[in-house]
Order: structure tokens, then C-alpha cells, then sequence
């Protein structure tokens, strides 16, 4: 016979454990991207119905949406680049952080610490104020458009985020891992490349996806220093459209609702990769 | 303090590094006057997402299927859109819509730039904050709010006095780390002409032509704050622990 037995018998607090919201009712991006339809168009008819004249709300978005989501791809262009140049550079610091050489540890640690902690703005002010417009190098002068420079700001927070996932990966593998890659006489740098690293992908897999919504989430940040993305573009629009108050909240909500569609799927992706690579 | 003020102006003299900040008193006072921006914003933000996150933790647990959703929403809502955006959309887009008032026969919106930064960041924070104490919630065992039950609390003061308590214990770490991101976010109230430390240091740049050396102050600005935070959370989760209690 099959009884239900309690599972905590004792008050004994449960292990923490940070679980991703599961809405009760489950919006499918397709299903909030009509509601959200739905919600502008009611309110542009409502619009309609004063002036006449002027173009609705709606209509003023869908005129322009080719221009606002050619500046949405961009933002997703500058996060892969970003993401890619950070992801190489977080794997190495994040292996020096795993040095056996004291001093290139502890250089690596302050490194790691430093990019973390400064905020993100700080960080694309830091890049974009003191890295040359351009570099002369053999002779030949190579430009760096404002992008790029974004794009390196960008990278760096993304390196020290991904180097302490690296090393948080690595240290979770069980040391008996290390003893056995040891007797079977492996060098470090193969025990490394040939057994941690290999295993370690599954851990990392999830938090690295994590830094991507945050790296996607703050390309927006490159309007402040004037890149041409997104948000600068909704601006231009919005004074293109005569700079009418009641055009701000649609155009803004837009830009949220192109991000939303962007990155809750990667967010709800993560959730199941999180729950299926769970270590036990 | 005269001291320090000749040193720099020396140093400048000597060596070109203009740290205007530290002898000019004009730009001291604008640099004082931005930490004190961020301060103001950092405390204010982090007590009212605190307060919005444990209450929307306790109306994800209520029994009320509808309020349980109108919170989700709002948490997956806000935790996947950027933070730039949401404040842009507050100030911008609902802080046009409102009412302006009329102050001193002059016409001043409702709410000021300040205020937006505040209720935007705060709401952003408890988005995070609201999953983080759900999940120091769940940690609670069933059998504490029972017995809670048995001596007769209600729902609520139950989840003051017994539930939140000993969430607040487990979820420590990563509302720590949350509340980090918290104060660095609060850099992008810049962009809506919030006279905070990046603001404040910018004007001073601009002024003075002294990019690099402002950097470097900003870098440790942020490095120091950033320190305290971590230092008093960790002092406080020493404080609260129970001895013999969870790990």
C-alpha cells in the first residue's frame, strides 16, 4: 500500500534554492505579443476618434517599424559581438583566475573584481572617452567607429561575469576528478582542456545564457554615449513625428515589448536548462 | 584637508594629473552633491524595492488566482525588459500623461526626474527581489506556518512575524547580490538628467578637459560604494544568523 508520506517531518529549513517564476497561467510570446497589439490598437482608436488628422499612435509604429527594428537588429548584433569578444576573453581570465601561480591568480582576481563591480554605464563612458576614435599601427590607420568601441564596453563586464563563471564551474567539479586525471599522469593544461573544461559546459551553460539577456538588456545603454541604436532611432522618430507628448509611451513600449519578445524566451530556455543540469 | 588640496594642486603642477576634484571647491562641491544623489538614490531604492518585493511574495502565495498572475506579469515583465527603457517609458511616457501642477505660477509636472528614477529602479529591483524571497519562502517548512496556524496567527501575521523572518535568513546571498546590481543600476538615471555622481563627474569633466583623472575617481567611487554595501550585508547576515540553524 502506497501511503503519502510528509516530506519534512522537521522544521528544518529547506536548502535554497532560486527558482524562476512559472506563471500560473503560461503567456506564450506570441499570445503577449498579440495582447500587447491588441492594447495599442485600442488605444489608437481611441486617439482616432479626437484628431482626425494626425496619424494614430499605431499607425505612427507601423510606419516606422521597418527603420526601429532594423535598430533592434543592431542592438542583437552588438550583444553577439559583444558576448563572442567577452566569452573568449572571460575564458581566459577565468582560467588564470585557476592559476597554480600565485601572482597571475591574484592579478587576474583584482581584474575580475574591478569589471564586476563598476556599473555598466561606467564602464561604456570608460571605453568610449578614452579609447582612441582611431589607431595608427604600421603605417596604416584603422577607424573605430563608435559601435565597436560600444561593443569592446560592452565586452568587458561580460569577461569578468563569464571568468567567475568559469572559475565557479571548474571548482565544482568533484577533486577527485583532478586526482584521477593525476594518476593517469595528465599535465594540467590536458586535465584542463581534456577533462574539466568538457564537463564544465553543461554548469556553465545556463549562467552564460544569464549574462547574454544582461548583455542584450544593456546595448540600450549605448544611445547615452550616441550610437544609433534602438533607442536613439525611437527618439529621432518621435521628433520626426512632431514630437507630440502622447507618442512617447507607445514608442517606448514598443522598445520594450521588441526586448520582451527577445529575451523572455532565452530567459524561459534557461529556466529548462537550469532544471535539466541540475547538480544533485 | 588643505593639505590634501595642495598635494593635488602640486601633482598637477608637477606631473599634469588633474584631479581638479580635490582642490577646486567648486567641483568638490558638485562631486559631493552627486554622491549624495546617488546615496539618496541608492537607500531610497533599495528600502522601497525591498518593502514592493516582500509584498508582492506575499501576494504570489495568496490564494487569490488572479493576483497571483497580475504579479507574475509584472515579474516577468520587468525582469526582461532593459532597465534604460522601463525609466525612459516612466518618465517619458506616463510622466507626460500626468497632471502638471501649478507651483510658485509656474507649471512643474507632478513628479520630478528624481522621483521617476526612484519609482522605476525600485520597481525594477523588486522584480528580483519578489523572486528572491519567494524562493527564501519556499524554503520555509511547511510545518512552521502549521504551527503558526495552531497558535492562531492570521495569513498575514504569520508572514510577518514567523515566514519572512527566517526567509529573509536563507535568501541573504543573493538579495545581497541584488541589491549590489541595485546601486550600480542606479548610474542610469543619468540619462533622464538625475544629477547623480556619474552626472555630477561628467559636468566636471566636460569642464576641466580632465577625462582620465575623473575616470579614476569615478572607478573608485563606485569600487568604494560598492565595498560598504557588501560589507554591511555581510555584517548583517552575521548578525541574523541563528546558530545551529540552516547549513
Amino acid at each position: 500500500m502506497k501511503t503519502a508520506e510528509p516530506v519534512h517531518r522537521l522544521a528544518v529549513l529547506l536548502p535554497y534554492r532560486l527558482a524562476p517564476t512559472r506563471m500560473s497561467v503560461r503567456i506564450s510570446p506570441l499570445s503577449a505579443a498579440i495582447l500587447c497589439f491588441c492594447a495599442v490598437m485600442a488605444a489608437s482608436t481611441a486617439w482616432a476618434q479626437t484628431a482626425p488628422t494626425m496619424l494614430s499612435p499605431l499607425q505612427v509604429i507601423v510606419k516606422w517599424s521597418p527603420l526601429l527594428l532594423r535598430g533592434f537588429a543592431f542592438n542583437i548584433l552588438i550583444s553577439l559581438l559583444a558576448m563572442l569578444l567577452g566569452t573568449v576573453a572571460g575564458l581566459g581570465l577565468g582560467l588564470a583566475l585557476l592559476s597554480q601561480y600565485r601572482l597571475l591568480a591574484t592579478a587576474s582576481w583584482f581584474v575580475t573584481q574591478f569589471f564586476r563591480n563598476a556599473p555598466w554605464l561606467v564602464l561604456l563612458f570608460f571605453v568610449m572617452f578614452l579609447v582612441p576614435f582611431q589607431i595608427t599601427m604600421f603605417n596604416t590607420t584603422v577607424p573605430l567607429p563608435d559601435w565597436i568601441k560600444a561593443t569592446v564596453g560592452f565586452a568587458l563586464p561580460v569577461m569578468a561575469n563569464v571568468a567567475e563563471v568559469v572559475r565557479g564551474a571548474v571548482r565544482s567539479v568533484p577533486s577527485t576528478q583532478w586526482e584521477a586525471a593525476e594518476s593517469l599522469s595528465f599535465t594540467r593544461r590536458q586535465t584542463m582542456w581534456l577533462i574539466m573544461l568538457p564537463q564544465c559546459i553543461k554548469r556553465m551553460l545556463p549562467p552564460w545564457m544569464n549574462i547574454y539577456a544582461l548583455v542584450a538588456m544593456a546595448t540600450v545603454l549605448a544611445s547615452i554615449v550616441g550610437v544609433s541604436e534602438m533607442l536613439t532611432l525611437t527618439a529621432q522618430v518621435h521628433a520626426a513625428e512632431g514630437g507630440r507628448p502622447e507618442l512617447f509611451a507607445p514608442l517606448y513600449g514598443f522598445a520594450l515589448l521588441c526586448f520582451f519578445l527577445y529575451c523572455y524566451p532565452i530567459n524561459l530556455w534557461t529556466a529548462r536548462l537550469e532544471r535539466r543540469f541540475r547538480v544533485r | 584637508m588643505q593639505a590634501i588640496g595642495n598635494w593635488f594642486q602640486r601633482l598637477y603642477e608637477s606631473t599634469g594629473l588633474n584631479f581638479s576634484v580635490f582642490y577646486d571647491a567648486y567641483d568638490w562641491d558638485r562631486y559631493l552633491g552627486g554622491l549624495k544623489m546617488t546615496l539618496f538614490l541608492s537607500v531610497t531604492t533599495i528600502m522601497l524595492s525591498l518593502v514592493i518585493g516582500a509584498a508582492g511574495a506575499l501576494m504570489q502565495g495568496s490564494p487569490s488566482r488572479l493576483l497571483r498572475l497580475a504579479v507574475n506579469i509584472f515579474v516577468v515583465v520587468f525582469r526582461n525588459t532593459p532597465p534604460l527603457v522601463q525609466i525612459f517609458f516612466f518618465y517619458f511616457g506616463l510622466g507626460t500623461m500626468l497632471p502638471a501642477v501649478e507651483t510658485a505660477g509656474m507649471r512643474v509636472p507632478l513628479l520630478s526626474n528624481v522621483q521617476w528614477a526612484i519609482i522605476s529602479l525600485s520597481l525594477f529591483a523588486a522584480a528580483f527581489n519578489v523572486e528572491i524571497f519567494r524562493s527564501g519562502i519556499e524554503a520555509v517548512p511547511r510545518t512552521t506556518v502549521e504551527a503558526a496556524e495552531a497558535l492562531g496567527y492570521t495569513r498575514f501575521k504569520a508572514y510577518i512575524h514567523i515566514v519572512l523572518p527566517l526567509a529573509i535568513r536563507v535568501c541573504l546571498p543573493a538579495l545581497n547580490n541584488n541589491l549590489v546590481n541595485l546601486l550600480k543600476t542606479t548610474t542610469l538615471a543619468y540619462a533622464i538628467a538625475v544629477p547623480e555622481t556619474l552626472y555630477a563627474v561628467k559636468q566636471i569633466w566636460s569642464e576641466s578637459q580632465n577625462v582620465f583623472e575623473m575616470m579614476v575617481v569615478l572607478l573608485a567611487t563606485y569600487g568604494i560604494l560598492v565595498g560598504v554595501l557588501v560589507w554591511l550585508m555581510h555584517r548583517w547576515e552575521r548578525a541574523m544568523r541563528i546558530p545551529g540553524y540552516a547549513r
